[in-house]
């Protein structure tokens, strides 16, 4: 008992608990990333699909059996209780059950992606070369065996499911899918680029109508000019109707006869096809190549499926403009405060609550920034722009709707606190006496500003936009308000002139994982694309900050020997 | 910051030896030309400096803009006054105002309806209504203003229905053109209430297929009369006429005392039947019309003995009941159903001045106005008990009045033909105090509530605009975080702060501060979708997982006091947490694996059904506690990362003088350090709540946002953060609704600001006192 007593007495026992708390959170935030990573990265794995057959139990008489097909996702235990209770008639004597979520795709045959089965029952379990994942336009995922490949109608090639080393129709289908995919690539171009440059042009042509009629110059030679431009786009518009109208019909030439579960057999149409696989058969160099071509997708392709599959690239375009823009409105603000406060302002009490006022607004909470964004920005100043200069559009707003200037000023605001403390804070350990040498040399006090002091702090400047550029980046609620979208039509930036449009509205990371993560109506097939989403973000967040971190650290070690 | 005299002073002598060298004009305009450029870079960084800061500024003054028309009153102004000379009119039935306010209908006693000019009072037309020959007006029901439609009660006991309406149409240049209309909806036909008695009193409901009338003769019997459209086949192809009206008759004689006034309600099952006394009767009509007897649910006093009612009004919705009395009193009356039994309550009171002569609700909004008998106009909304005018705008009592349909417009008619007729701006009598923060009881609740619904798909929506819930929601979210994060925060930053070697020590504070860079909706992600259902399905072995961790935090570091000092002296001290790692994550992964058989053996395998079934506690599966540990986990770097700093800064020679003088580590950890740190660790805490309080995108992600003021941990919260979050995309602009989201953003503003604020302040103090050490 002293023993105890002895060991509570001498607040070991303390200790140790403040070092549990430590080791908690360290515990926690190493968790959380790891969890991230293995749940974000291994979306990419082209995994392996597994065959069987299945038979649950009903009440009375013979198993209901049917095959599954799908990859497996996750496994967990469940109480007999719970089981029973969803009308599966287990026996009560073995008190838990092993049940595994597959996902069988074939969204379009089978209503849902995902089964739930109970691994006792599985049998046969086997996992076939000759299967074949396909990813798809639309449907989700698709799970079968190639049986056909036709051309126009025609078959071409045939193989038979059952036979896993027969792959001639596999092989016959992987340059069709090439062929499609270029195809659909021309197709893409023509409509988004060419095509959209036309109804750019003739909106434009509209307004411009519009805008001489409003200031009442519209004579005849205008109109004429105006009209003798519309028919000129509008002729180039039919001639890619055209060349259109002929790729489309390309492009739905071959189809492939597929062999799914439980003898279902379906006809794909080859352009409907993203990716085809046979993960079984591949090696893991192979895989390696998958992976990497999907995770390159990811990166760079637009969404897919209401943004539940595909790539993120739109959103990644928007964010990182988006906080460009920012830091370019911030920068020179933040700067020049922080060089009023802390070099030309009279150091007492009214400097000291400006810089207790400010360093307190970057804790103010962001969704406010958001409300005033909305209600200044956008339904005060942006209605004021649009009576000014836009008044061809109205009603239709230009500047008094949410978009990607009033998203970025209203960051900006948001994060000029952050460059304010930093930059004074570089300012305040350049040592007195080299602002003493350069003004005992003649300069005057602007030049040694310019010349030595600036200069000297420019790395603080820089922690501090590296420090604003990340918190910007994760920042969502104040942009739900003022100019995020989940599906933007146009890039910001593209080939129509004036090529920026501050008044567009953009994808952004942070609110793709709200929206696809919470608003989407498949939630279950599009969370791995969501934690992949959530990995890139936190992962450009951390390296932004360590890279702050490492500039301020050097700036200290820099400017440790100055000091006296 | 003193250079400034010395570098001009410095340059009058650079430029006197100048002068005095005869140095070349050039140099001078040159040093002219640097001294300038000094000059107006320094009033232009002057500038640019106080215009961020102002902008700063702008922020909170045009929060406060937004939020101040709120709790204006309404302004009244005068528009026109004119006088129509009526050679037969001589008392008024009923006024009303069209919509966009250019024309007036006054429906006299003579049976004709006047339509006229507002502007001016020019007659636009007269039209007599249908009323039979030899029979004359008696009595007046109006419907609703809304769809115009009301009733005469005739002298031959018949009653006629009609409509007054406008046909709007758009002529050349789009001119908008109202044409006054009289409309039969039931038919030109009188109906028949009385046989040959004078109808006198009045009241009328109708819906599209139906319509009924109450009346009572000069003895106070009541007459019933219900009207249904046939639904034969032929009239679904026919137009409707006459004929296809299908009419029933009943009498309460006998059931009710003599009836002074009546009204029907909106849904046509209760009549409000008020007797001479001021007594009202309750009665629900139903059974009269399927072959049974009208029976009289409830009974009570409207008015005090020794007052009298004078006006009776349903607010929008016909759910209210407003009776003014002859002392100024207007009471707010409804039904509530309790344990199936109606009863009438009154729900509150509004006091008119004097003498209620006449009283109108607003088409829109649950507003009404009222006249009393020395002319003050009084306007008054229900929900938020408010009196959003009060003002003297005639010299004597008028005969009638009339609001807009907008509510922005009332027209009098006072003395002999005489109108005036006033604007109105009253854009938001929706918000008080009381409504905002008190218990209101709504229509058609069973008693005062907090609630927040403010919006509704029907017309006559009564919106609920309590902030209460919302900050109690946000003030449980950031209760349930900080339970979660003060501990693991406060503790992590002594240990870190103190006892940590400092070789992990900068290896462990980026670490944590890494945290802080997380964004949210990351967080709120992984809540929402990850922890929620592992939450769910988890439940004991987080309950154990918060027993088995400090006990084997205790365990192993009595464990490790007993081994030999060999082994012990191999790990330098400070080093404890990181042996606890491995430690803690094998025991957190035991008790979610002894977690299963205990909750086989004691809660029948599912601990979540055990909770809702056995214990009857709600469960959301996304919860307070979800969001406790998200936040939490959000907030602990921000508190670990302040209260790790003052407790690292605590001046070294404090704690080495105590460890000098015999005291143990945790002795000067809690004799000295503590103390002189404890400043510090309160505003640190102060920091971690602000930013709770605030933090929108996990609480949006993680709990079920449904408004409840409910403290328990298994269920969700809406808070104010995620409220506008929501709603402000889809609300008007400059809608009530719209500024009371912005009175959301600056509650929040102001509550961290202060916050934040004293916490800087102490933090400051801080600082100066170890300075001083």
């Amino acid at each position: 008992m002293s023993t105890f007593k002895k060991f509570f007495d001498s607040g070991t026992p303390w200790i140790w608990i403040n070092a549990g708390a430590v080791a908690i959170s360290v515990i926690m935030t190493v968790g959380l990333l790891l969890l991230l990573a293995y749940n974000g990265l291994s979306h990419f794995w082209p995994k392996d699909i597994m065959f069987a057959s299945y038979a649950q139990p009903v009440s009375e008489g013979e198993p209901l059996r049917r095959e599954v097909m799908g990859e497996r996702v996750e496994r967990e235990h469940v109480s007999a209780e719970r089981i029973i209770s969803s009308g599966i008639p287990v026996s009560a004597s073995t008190p838990l059950y092993e049940r595994e979520l597959i996902k069988i795709g074939n969204r379009d045959l089978n209503g849902s992606d995902f089964t739930w089965v109970l691994t006792d029952y599985l049998s046969a379990i086997s996992y076939p070369k000759n299967l074949t994942t396909f990813e798809r336009r639309e449907w989700g995922n698709f799970y079968g065996y190639v049986q056909e490949v036709k051309e126009a109608g025609a078959s071409v090639a045939l193989s038979d499911p059952s036979n896993s080393n027969d792959s001639r129709a596999w092989e016959a289908l992987q340059q069709r899918i090439e062929r499609a995919l270029s195809i659909h690539d021309q197709i893409d171009a023509l409509e988004e680029d060419e095509i959209g440059e036309v109804n750019y042009a003739l909106e434009r042509l509209r307004l411009q109508r519009r805008g001489l009629e409003l200031r009442g110059t519209d004579t005849p030679e205008r109109i004429a000019e105006i009209d003798a431009e519309e028919a000129r786009w509008e002729a180039s518009y039919e001639v890619l109707q055209a060349r259109l109208a002929v790729l489309y019909d390309e492009i739905d030439r071959d189809t492939v006869v597929m062999s799914a579960m439980n003898d279902e057999v379906t006809e794909i149409n080859v352009s409907e096809i993203v990716r085809a696989f046979q993960p079984n058969g591949m090696h893991i160099g192979n895989k390696l190549v998958v992976y990497a071509q999907k995770l390159w997708e990811f990166l760079s392709d637009d969404p897919r499926e209401a943004n539940t599959e595909g790539g993120i690239f739109p959103a990644i375009f928007g964010t990182v403009t988006m906080v460009l823009l920012m830091s370019v409105f911030v920068t020179p603000f933040g700067v020049v405060a922080a060089v009023y406060l802390r070099e030309y302002a009279r150091q007492g009490f009214i400097t000291r609550t400006i810089r207790i006022a400010v360093n307190n607004l970057a804790g103010v909470p962001s969704i406010v920034y958001g409300v005033f964004g909305l209600g200044f920005f956008i339904y005060f100043l942006g209605s004021e722009v649009d009576q000014a200069f836009y008044p061809e559009a109205l009603p239709a707003p230009t500047f008094g709707t949410p978009g990607m200037l009033w998203a970025s000023l209203t960051l900006a605001l948001l994060t000029v606190p952050v460059v304010i403390v930093s930059t004074e804070e570089g300012l305040a350990r350049i040592p007195r006496s080299l602002r003493e040498g350069s003004l005992a040399l003649g300069a005057t006090k602007f030049e040694t500003l310019w010349r030595v002091v600036l200069p000297m702090a420019s790395p603080a400047m820089m922690t501090g936009l590296i420090l604003a550029v990340a918190r910007a980046a994760g920042e969502v609620a104040p942009l739900m308000l003022v100019g995020v979208v989940k599906l933007a039509p146009a890039l910001p930036v593209n080939g129509n002139y004036p090529y920026f449009h501050l008044d567009q509205k953009f994808m952004h990371l942070g609110f793709h994982i709200y929206d696809v993560g919470f608003q989407s109506p498949n939630v279950e097939a599009a969370r791995p694309l969501v934690f992949a989403t959530a990995l890139l973000l936190v992962v450009v967040i951390a390296l932004l900050n360590q890279l702050a971190v490492s500039i301020r650290n050097r700036l200290r070690e820099k400017y440790k020997s100055l000091d006296m | 910051m003193n250079e400034q005299p010395k570098v001009t002073n410095t340059l009058e002598a650079d430029t006197a030896a100048g002068a005095a060298l005869a140095a070349s004009a050039a140099t001078l305009s040159r040093r002219k030309f640097r001294h300038l450029k000094d000059k107006i870079a320094g009033v232009s960084i002057a500038i640019g400096g106080l215009g961020v800061i102002a902008a700063v500024l702008l922020i909170f003054l045009y929060l406060v803009y937004e939020v101040m028309p709120l709790f204006r009153s309404a302004v009244i102004q005068e528009v026109s006054e004119f006088r129509i000379d009526s050679p037969h009119s001589d008392a008024v039935l009923h006024l009303a105002l069209e919509e966009r306010l250019e024309v007036a209908m006054r429906l006299g006693a003579d049976g004709e309806a006047m339509y006229f000019d507002t502007a001016n009072g020019d007659v636009i037309s007269r039209i007599p209504l249908a009323i039979p020959a030899g029979s004359s007006i008696s009595s007046f029901a109006l419907d609703t203003d809304v769809s115009g439609i009301f009733a005469l009660g005739l002298s031959d006991g018949h009653v006629l229905i009609a409509q007054y309406a406008y046909d709007i149409s758009f002529g050349q240049n789009n001119a908008r053109q109202v044409t006054p209309v009289i409309r039969y909806p039931f038919g030109e036909d009188t109906y028949e209430l009385y046989d040959n008695e004078p109808v006198s009193k009045l009241s009328v409901r109708s819906s599209e297929s139906e319509l009924m009338l109450a009346g009572t003769n000069r003895a106070g019997e009541v007459s019933l009369l219900r009207a249904q459209r046939e639904t034969s086949l032929l009239s679904a192809f026919n137009a409707p006429s006459d004929s296809d009206w299908e009419t029933e008759l009943t009498t309460l004689t006998g059931v009710l005392p003599p009836v002074d006034q009546l009204y029907l309600d909106v849904d046509r099952r209760w009549l409000f039947a008020i007797g001479t006394s001021g007594r009202l009767s309750l009665v629900d009509v139903r059974p009269a019309f399927s072959g049974g007897v009208a029976v009289i649910e409830n009974e009570v006093a409207l008015v005090e003995p020794n007052r009298r009612i004078t006006e009776v009004s349903f607010l929008l919705g016909g759910i209210s009941l407003l009776v003014g009395d002859s002392t100024g009193i207007v009471s707010q009356w409804f039904l509530v159903r309790r344990d199936g039994e109606f009863d009438i309550e009154k729900v509150r009171e509004f006091d008119a001045g004097s003498n209620v002569v006449a009283m109108s609700p607003e088409q829109r909004r649950k507003n009404f106005i009222t006249a009393n008998d020395q002319g003050y106009l009084g306007i008054f909304n229900t929900t938020a008990h408010r009196e959003v005018a009060y003002k003297k705008l005639l010299d004597a009592a008028p005969k009638s009045l009339a609001m807009s349909a907008r509510g922005d417009g009332v027209l009098f008619e006072h003395g002999d033909g005489e109108f005036s007729f006033w604007s109105v701006v009253n854009r938001h009598p929706e918000v008080s105090w009381e409504a905002l923060w008190e218990e209101v009881w709504y229509e058609n609740y069973q008693e005062p509530q907090y609630t927040w619904q403010s919006s509704a798909a029907n017309n006559d929506f009564e919106p609920k605009y309590s902030l209460a819930p919302l900050a109690f929601g946000t003030l449980k979210a950031a209760f349930y975080a900080m339970l979660l994060a003060a501990p693991l925060a406060v503790c992590g930053a002594i240990f870190t702060g103190y006892f940590m070697a400092g070789k992990m020590r900068r290896n462990v504070k980026p670490l944590i501060e890494l945290m802080e860079a997380l964004p949210t909706v990351v967080l709120g992600f992984l809540a929402g979708l990850w922890l929620a259902p592992f939450l769910e399905n988890n439940l004991l072995g987080i309950f154990s997982l918060l027993v088995v961790t400090p006990l084997s935090i205790l365990l192993a570091a009595f464990v490790w006091t007993r081994l030999p000092e060999a082994v012990r002296f191999n790990v330098p001290d400070g080093w404890e947490a990181a042996l606890l790692i491995p430690i803690i994550v094998i025991m957190g992964y035991l008790s979610f694996v002894i977690a299963g058989p205990i909750e086989m053996v004691f809660f029948g395998g599912d601990m979540r059904s055990y909770i809702t079934n056995d214990l009857g506690i709600t469960y959301d599966q996304r919860n307070a506690m979800v969001v406790g540990f998200a936040m939490g986990f959000a907030v602990i770097p921000t508190i670990f990362s302040i209260a790790e700093d003052a407790v690292f800064t605590v001046p070294k020679q404090l704690t080495y003088g105590s460890l000098a003088l015999g005291a143990t580590p945790w002795q000067t950890l809690r004799r000295v350090v503590l103390p002189t740190a404890s400043p510090g660790i309160f505003s640190a805490l102060m920091i971690g709540m602000g930013r709770a309080v605030g933090e929108t995108m996990i609480v949006l992600m993680a709990t079920g946002n449904t408004p409840i003021m409910d403290i328990n941990i298994f269920e969700g919260m809406r808070t104010l953060a995620a409220n506008i979050a929501v709603e402000v995309p889809e609300s008007e602009v400059d809608s009530t609704h719209y500024r009371i989201l912005f009175l959301a953003a600056l509650v929040l503003f102001m509550f961290t600001f202060v916050v934040n604020t004293l916490a800087e302040i102490i933090r400051q103090r801080l600082r100066r006192k170890y300075s001083t050490i």
